[in-house]
């Protein structure tokens, strides 16, 4: 009887440490000494050194940083607007606006890559931040679209009613009652954007321009090229960066609010 | 009667909020998408950009043998991915569902991490295990499984390892989420009417874990078509997915018009596979998407 229950708990346990496997790689090898991934030459952290010396790194990181912020930051307001209205509104059109909208992420990243690349050089708009904000802004915004919707959803309208009652008016009552009570909503959506745009690799590949390089970006093209534990510390660096982001926002996004 | 008032003054400016998702939608995203359709049937310009002429040609294209093969292969790669996602992925998440509740929210994170982190890190340490003389070649040789290095980087495997290995967390996700709502009450009144194991399994199990199944091979095979990057860091570019092949036409070849063309061709796909979904589950959103 032993052996069938403890079974599962081999098979969960071995997938998880291959899941983890590849990571734990990188961010050990991102303390290696030698150059070559095939030796162990001991610990060292140069390579991260070597990461905030590196201009051409340091460039890349703060266009991530600018392109994460403002595409998260329009999606904020995109969707949070947009979800708040389309709670009420009865346009026959909702259902497959709602539909469209939420595409971005629905189909292969590359269709979205390759529509946008077209699609922007038709409008003749200069590739680079513009390009790649619109872009991001897209797979962005149903993120927190979905997410505050699901959250009005469950909301009391009682308290907004009460609100109205009282002589409050449209405005008043949304910035009084619904905002703090769907902020939560908001915030969580809003940094699950920034992490998907800061790990963004196959949208911005397309709608880059040539001066214009993400992190994802840099590490792409030294993957093809050549490798050196410089993009271990980077990668390790940005793991870290995300897995504080994807804390956040679940920690934020479960907190209830009265 | 004021408050009649108040709520017909709230429904004229209600199209305020809805306006910019509006805009947004139907300017960067319906847009593009027409005029991808658009340019699909545009010819290719002698030396550089498009010319509005009408044809079919680009989509007669696909069906030349380089392009058809590509095509084929790669859905072969998809379907394959998926089967085996299915395969270990199933276990995974019908186990998951069955842990202490506790042990689920912190299985639950675990899956989730490597889901966000950078898929392009998490490749890259499949480069290091897989290369010549690597750590998966040193393990091997260690315990005299083999004498030489395998040479698993840049080869199909190491494709299909990767496809898996990236898409394994929507296949757990989609299986736990349906597995957790299961009632096992007809699983043990299955076994206790003299249904084996296997029966109960087959008969009750899968069909009530079908909604989870399925949405776990849509949320898999849709994307894994387009994983141009996995192909390049993994296959050396040996290994051509649809996804490269749109991507090549659009940087290297530079024929847009075809480029649409297979997109189009994917899109059409992907839309038929979501609909077959809705069909059979008539569930509107996909189980474990978020």
């Amino acid at each position: 009887m032993k052996n069938k229950t403890r079974l599962p708990h081999l098979y969960l346990a071995l997938l998880m440490i291959i899941m983890y496997l590849p990571i734990v790689v990188v961010i050990i090898y991102s303390f290696n000494v030698s150059k070559q991934s095939t030796i162990w030459g001991g610990w060292t952290i140069n390579w991260y050194k070597e990461v905030f010396r590196d201009s051409s790194l340091i460039e890349a990181l703060k266009n991530s940083l600018v392109l994460g912020l403002l595409s998260c930051s329009i999606a904020g307001l995109i969707g949070t607007i947009g979800a708040v209205g389309m709670v009420k509104a009865t346009y026959k059109s909702k259902g497959l606006v709602e539909y469209i909208s939420t595409l971005p992420i629905m189909i292969p990243e590359i269709i979205l890559g390759m529509v946008f690349m077209v699609f922007f050089s038709l409008l003749r708009l200069p590739f680079g931040m513009i390009t790649l904000v619109i872009g991001h802004a897209s797979f962005c915004i149903p993120y927190v679209f979905m997410m505050v919707k699901a959250r009005l959803v469950g909301i009391d309208k009682s308290y907004i009613e009460a609100a109205k009652d009282l002589g409050a008016t449209e405005v008043r009552a949304f910035l009084d009652i619904t905002l703090p009570l769907i902020s939560p909503a908001i915030v969580s959506g809003m940094l699950l954007a920034f992490a998907m745009s800061l790990d963004d690799v196959v949208i911005s590949i397309f709608v880059t321009g040539a001066k214009t390089n993400t992190l994802p970006i840099k590490i792409y093209t030294q993957l093809k090229t050549g490798i050196t534990p410089k993009i271990n510390a980077l990668s390790t660096l940005m793991l870290l960066g995300t897995l504080i982001l994807v804390i956040l926002s679940n920690v934020i996004g479960k907190r209830k609010r009265v | 009667m004021e408050k009649k008032e108040k709520k017909k003054k709230s429904k004229s400016k209600l199209w305020m909020t809805v306006a910019p998702l509006y805009i947004f939608t139907i300017l960067f995203v319906v847009g593009p998408l027409i005029y991808m359709l658009n340019l699909s049937f545009m010819t290719r310009a002698e030396v550089w950009g498009v010319v509005k002429k009408f044809t079919f040609d680009n989509y007669l294209k696909i069906f030349e043998p380089v392009y058809l093969d590509t095509f084929i292969e790669s859905l072969k790669l998809s379907l394959a991915t998926t089967l085996i996602t299915l395969v270990v992925g199933y276990p995974f998440g019908y186990f998951m569902a069955k842990l202490s509740a506790k042990w689920k929210k912190i299985m639950m994170l675990l899956v989730v991490v490597p889901f966000w982190t950078n898929a392009l890190i998490r490749m890259y340490g499949w480069i290091i295990i897989f290369r010549s003389n690597g750590l998966l070649d040193k393990a091997l040789i260690g315990i005299g499984m083999t004498e030489k290095p395998l040479k698993l980087l840049y080869s199909y495997p190491a494709v299909l390892v990767g496809m898996v290995y990236s898409l394994l967390p929507f296949m757990i996700l989609a299986i736990y989420s349906v597995a957790e709502k299961m009632d096992w009450s007809y699983i043990e009144a299955a076994r206790d009417l003299g249904a084996s194991r296997l029966q109960a399994f087959l008969t009750i199990t899968v069909k009530l874990t079908l909604p989870g199944i399925l949405s776990g091979v849509v949320l898999v095979f849709i994307p894994s078509m387009g994983l141009f990057f996995i192909s390049d860091i993994l296959g050396g570019g040996k290994i051509m997915l649809v996804g490269n092949l749109i991507r090549d036409q659009l940087f290297t070849t530079r024929d847009w018009p075809f480029a649409a063309a297979l997109s189009v061709v994917l899109m059409i796909l992907t839309s038929l596979i979501i609909m077959l979904y809705r069909k059979i589950t008539h569930v509107r959103d996909l189980e474990g998407i978020l």
